[in-house]
């Protein structure tokens, strides 16, 4: 009866398995926020959208393939908003650009009902992953293992990328001052598409991951916009490390909470929140001092 | 100018043909949720209604109209359709009721207007108990009857200690509640508890890992809609099966989520008020009438469209015309459907119906489908502090 050391390590792996999804998301959100100034509220949308994606791709072609081309189908839906929409938007004030994000929100979600229709949609685990790893006496699902893993990969890559090749350079440039950027030369409007697109292709890409694990419904990315603003809020504007650190805790909060404190388990996070917000309204890791 | 001048006069001739019409025409207001996490649900009951009309409805002689409002699972905005439908349309019957909150905002409006009101979906215990009306017919199920029976059976089957998890909200406790009284009173042991936020939780991981360190027998619980398909695919994907094997109220795996579910279904015993496999003449008919015009299988929510049409017009024809007449007429209600014997309890205004216990399985054609194992007897749900006047009979 009473919790063991195996308990606590499946819940550890349930908490860094709930951060890494949270990442995926966040990190997309918060490095738009950071270089473009751009509150895009749609970004839960699209994560939605990846996940239909890889219902319908991986119905057909398999899991892996979903993987790797709803992604890029979203980055392309991405690309579609930026051209026609968003680059249009820049020059116009934050309250404007939340109100038109917020309303795609709403059109995004009744095209995908449209399209995909109300019931809800779910794709197998793949093969490879459906078993269980033994970990301490205990089965824990391959397949959760292998979200950790990828988002701890992604996490490597990114932060790689920032810290030690010329774009990473430029964005760290373009979001600490862009005007100054642009003067020394770097085509701000052009990083602010590339990372604008693969913002979109992460919300994506945490779609066609979570599809497998949740169920695939129209709502979800109404779902998800929460937490994912909670983590930035949480982890400060703009900087990766933000990012990681505020789905880690958004991740431990929620899974530990409801472990140890079910009864306040779902407000525990807001009550964070409010505490970040007061002691440090600019959130943990801020991008810019 | 013109156009204006034309639109104004259609209007003036719709309203004064909405008054002169008396007797044989009736005003049917649909409320359903056909945006938000219930539209599935709403879709789904209007088919099973309209298919209703369909097959009783035809011969009437009275001309039914049927007007659509989207309650989303908004009780402040299911309350302004539902106004708008009685005073604007002169609804003579209210249909629907997918979201047991929007039932419980609309339920003094309805009373105190005295317009009947088909419920054919929120199971709120309330409804038919403590705040019970004679204007409210509930044609779907209560929380408490569908898991009540499943209690008593499950100590029957010699299972004595269960952990319950369920959807932190009105249905989710009751539903659980309704398990719990009969199971303890049966003798069994119920060693812990959990609660998920409702349309919060995603991840059941923590939940479920909590229900295995339990050391339970067995796990009982109650989610709907996407949470009951991510639940089932997240338990299968643990393992739980081998150690700790999953029962609830059947709503986790309806047939509205048991292809999304797949073979995680698999081995699950669920009880509930309706299977698409009820062994029963009205079944096979409307099954047969059902996948024809809409392509699929109905699932419970399917039926309670069209057991809620059935009753509609079985009042009709007994000669109801207006609000008060329909009213007391559905009070009267029974019939064999799809379900198997089918009745209203004057006493609450419930529905009385067998309860099937059933087993998803995978079928012979690769899709789950429901072996059932046992049908147990219908019950009147307990008075609950309902106290109203019995029905009218002449």
């Amino acid at each position: 009866m009473t919790p063991d050391l195996g308990f606590w390590t499946l819940q550890t792996l349930n908490a860094l398995q709930l951060s890494m999804l949270l990442f995926l998301l966040s990190i997309g959100l918060t490095v738009i926020f950071g270089l473009m100034h751009f509150v895009n509220l749609a970004h839960g949308a699209l994560y939605a959208l990846g996940a239909y994606f890889a219902a319908t791709i991986a119905s057909t072609a398999g899991f892996w393939v979903a993987l790797l081309v709803a992604p890029l189908g979203v980055a392309i839906v991405g690309m579609a908003l930026y051209g026609g929409l968003i680059s249009r938007m820049r020059k116009s004030g934050p309250m404007a650009q939340v109100l038109v994000t917020f309303g795609l929100i709403f059109v995004l979600l009744d095209l995908t009902r449209i399209i995909w229709g109300d019931l809800a949609l779910a794709i197998n685990t793949p093969a490879a992953l459906s078993g269980r790893v033994e970990i301490f006496g205990t089965g824990y699902p391959a397949y959760r293992l292998f979200i950790i893993a990828l988002g701890a990969a992604i996490f490597s890559a990114l932060a790689l990328i920032l810290s030690r090749t010329q774009i990473g350079a430029m964005i760290r440039a373009g979001v600490d001052n862009d005007a100054m950027a642009a003067c020394m030369g770097i085509n701000v409007e052009r990083l602010f598409f590339i990372v604008f697109c693969v913002g979109c292709a992460l919300a994506g890409l945490a779609g066609a991951v979570a599809a497998p694990l949740l169920s695939v419904t129209p709502g979800m990315g109404l779902e998800i916009l929460i937490p994912t603003l909670i983590v930035i809020v949480i982890g400060g504007l703009g900087s990766l490390k933000g990012a990681i650190a505020g789905s880690l805790i958004y991740g431990f909060v929620q899974t530990f909470g409801a472990v140890l404190l079910p009864g306040i388990a779902s407000i525990l996070i807001y009550a964070l929140l409010a505490a970040v917000l007061l002691l440090k309204p600019v959130g943990l890791f801020p991008a810019k001092g | 100018m013109k156009k204006t001048l034309t639109a104004a006069l259609t209007g003036l001739a719709t309203i004064l043909g909405a008054q002169s019409a008396l007797a044989d025409k009736l005003n049917i207001g649909l409320l359903l949720p056909f945006s938000g996490v219930y539209a599935a649900l709403g879709t789904e009951i209007e088919a099973g209604f309209r298919l209703g009309l369909e097959h009783f409805g035809d011969d009437l002689g009275v001309d039914l109209n049927i007007i659509r409002e989207d309650t989303e699972v908004n009780p402040a905005n299911g309350l302004a359709r539902a106004r708008k439908l009685v005073m604007q349309d002169r609804a003579d019957v209210l249909v629907g009721i997918v979201s047991s909150g929007v039932l419980g905002a609309i339920r003094d409006f309805v009373h105190g207007a005295q317009v009947p009101l088909i419920v054919a979906n929120a199971g709120n215990d309330e409804a038919t108990g403590e705040r019970c009306s004679p204007y409210i017919t509930r044609l779907s199920f209560s929380s408490g009857q569908v898991n009540r029976p499943m209690g008593r059976w499950m100590a029957e089957q010699g299972i004595t200690r269960v952990y319950t998890l369920g959807a932190d909200y009105a249905a989710g406790r009751q539903m659980i509640g309704g398990f719990t009284e009969t199971f303890t009173a049966a003798g069994g042991e119920i060693v812990g508890q959990g609660w998920t936020p409702f349309q919060q939780t995603q991840d059941f991981g923590p939940y479920l890992a909590q229900a295995r360190a339990s050391g339970a027998e067995a796990i009982y619980v109650f989610y709907a809609g996407g949470e009951a398909i991510a639940f089932v695919n997240q338990y299968d994907s643990f393992g739980m099966a081998e150690t700790m094997p999953l029962y609830g109220s059947g709503f986790l795996t309806s047939q509205l989520y048991i292809n999304a579910q797949g073979e995680s279904a698999n081995g699950v015993i669920t009880a509930l008020h309706y299977v698409p496999t009820a062994d029963n003449p009205e079944n096979v008919a409307f099954i047969e009438a059902f996948e024809a015009s809409i392509g699929r299988l109905p699932s419970e929510y399917g039926v309670h469209g069209y057991d809620a049409a059935r009753a509609l017009t079985d009042a009709i024809r007994a000669g109801a015309r207006d609000r008060a007449s329909l009213a007391n007429a559905l009070r009267m209600t029974s019939f064999d459907g799809p379900r198997g014997a089918t009745s209203i309890d004057p006493a609450t205004n419930n529905i009385v119906q067998p309860i099937f216990v059933y087993e998803t399985v995978t079928g012979e054609t690769g899709a789950m489908t429901q072996n059932i194992l046992a049908t147990l007897p219908a019950e009147a749900d307990p008075v609950n502090g309902c106290a109203m006047p019995a029905p009218a009979t002449n």
